[in-house]
């Protein structure tokens, strides 16, 4: 066990390597129940979640959901999280557990001149991923609700295991699934039952360090490592959560700024060509010069390769170029690659 | 998990085994599991001389990498270098044949304050 900004959390149960392959071709169960949750109702509930995030929740209709940034006025992260839509006037917010204060002091403190309400709803949720090929398998036979149907990053509120549930088909894995909300009360039934429908699939139980493995192949960005309160969203490529067009937001007028005179450094993937792992915080050089830093860095069990991300100079992002990872003061041969470096058979 | 009487162990994790002034050094079974599946195995080569409780190798899992220190100063007369392309073995057999390194040590007093079996057993249990 491991101190998780003050969650005690496996960091594996039957070990990171066949949590993380039973992921990919069956099915895993994360309690993801450090993750937290802000509510926000009211008539103006929807220009409120507009204002203060980077994606567009005009966009959302009842049941739906976006991956979308939080930021501050000079344009770094002050996380990433998920904006669901309960109904026009109600939207639900997952966000990083350690960042769960933060944000809600910093949605607080912008509510003034908006009707509507922001509430911590931590308390009331506890989170249970189901994760992998067999997800629905596992799943269907807990709920009426028709699993198949629900589209990707859309969600139900219905019952689970006999208990009231929110079913999310999202997921930090890169694989299909499901993000179950529960009362904390009921989280040891659903979770009992979750693994015993599993059972036949030869569902297990994953911990910290095959999320982690999991979500780099997907090249899913972790606050603190690829975004944090000096990146912006143009620089670790989250562009596509970021709309100009829907009018005033929180750090709109730096990222316009970033974005007409161009940004400096980019995040990009890339693989270790030298023996060893670059981990996060090794220093990356380009032709012998300090140019950048790794954020994250693994083996991937999936490829059998040394993958990472890292911070570079925007001409030498693209795929190809030959940069060095600093290994324990010697610099191991690396090379940009595109990313996702996985992406699950269609 | 049950530790060898024979071993001597280190609050680092560490295990040593002492024949005619030759110490035989691994990790410990908590060590590895603690550390998870293991990917790469950094040993000194043989006449490397090594310090009690400095570095002399890493070992690196899927999730970490995590410096070895000697329990003892010497000179390493051998080198366990199957463990470069085995490095799963460590998982394995940390107790036998994933030794990492053998050293042939300048002082016995090297061995006092090591923790027994019995210590050590308590010790490892306290931290998990």
């Amino acid at each position: 066990m491991v101190d998780f900004g003050g969650w005690d959390m496996p960091v594996q149960y039957s070990g990171l390597l066949d949590e993380h392959h039973t992921v990919r071709k069956a099915v895993g169960l994360f309690d993801v129940s450090h993750m937290g949750e802000i509510e926000i109702r009211g008539p103006e509930a929807l220009k409120f979640t507009s204002f203060v995030t980077t994606n567009a929740p005009e966009k959302l209709k009842d049941g739906q959901a976006q991956y979308s940034g939080l930021l501050y006025e000079h344009g770094g992260f002050v996380d990433d999280v998920l904006v669901h839509r309960v109904a026009a006037d109600s939207f639900f917010i997952c966000v990083n557990s350690s960042n769960q204060e933060k944000d809600f002091g910093h949605l607080r403190g912008a509510t003034a001149s908006f009707d509507c309400e922001v509430e911590y709803a931590s308390p009331k949720y506890a989170q249970i991923a189901i994760q992998g090929p067999l997800a629905v398998a596992t799943a269907q036979p807990l709920t009426e609700t028709s699993l198949a149907p629900i589209r990707y990053y859309w969600f139900v509120d219905g019952t689970f295991a006999g208990v009231p549930a929110r079913i999310a088909r999202t997921g930090y894995t890169g694989e299909d699934g499901f993000e179950i909300y529960v009362d904390p009360a009921d989280a040891v039934v659903v979770w009992k039952a979750i693994m015993a429908s599993g059972a036949a699939h030869g569902i297990k139980p994953c911990g910290l360090g095959a999320r982690n493995t999991l979500r780099l192949e997907s090249a899913m960005a972790l606050y603190g490592h690829e975004i944090g309160p000096s990146i912006s969203p143009l620089e670790a490529g989250l562009s596509w959560i970021v709309k100009f067009d829907k009018g005033e937001f929180i750090g709109r007028d730096a990222l316009v700024r970033q974005r007409d005179q161009g940004i400096t450094r980019k995040l990009a993937g890339f693989e270790m060509r030298g023996r060893g792992i670059g981990r996060d915080g090794y220093e990356v050089h380009v032709d012998g010069v300090a140019a950048g830093w790794v954020t994250s860095g693994s083996p991937s069990p999936t490829l059998n390769k040394n993958l990472g991300l890292c911070y570079v100079p925007v001409n030498r992002a693209a795929a190809g170029q030959k940069i060095e990872v600093v290994i324990r003061n010697q610099s191991v041969e690396a090379e940009i690659v595109p990313t996702p470096f996985y992406k699950r058979p269609q | 998990m049950s530790y060898p009487e024979t071993f001597r162990y280190t609050k680092e994790h560490e295990w040593i085994a002492v024949t005619d002034s030759v110490a035989t050094v691994g990790i410990t079974w908590h060590a590895q599991h603690e550390l998870g599946d293991i990917v790469y195995v950094d040993l000194p080569k043989v006449g490397t001389h090594v310090d009690k409780g400095r570095t002399f190798g890493s070992v690196e899992s899927v999730k970490a990498v995590s410096d070895i220190y000697s329990p003892v100063t010497g000179e390493v007369v051998e080198a366990n270098d199957a463990l470069a392309t085995t490095p799963e073995q460590l998982n394995a057999d940390p107790h036998e044949s994933a030794w990492l390194i053998k050293v042939r040590i300048e002082s016995d007093a090297d061995l006092a304050g090591l923790m027994s079996a019995a210590e050590y057993t308590t010790y490892a249990g306290a931290e998990s």
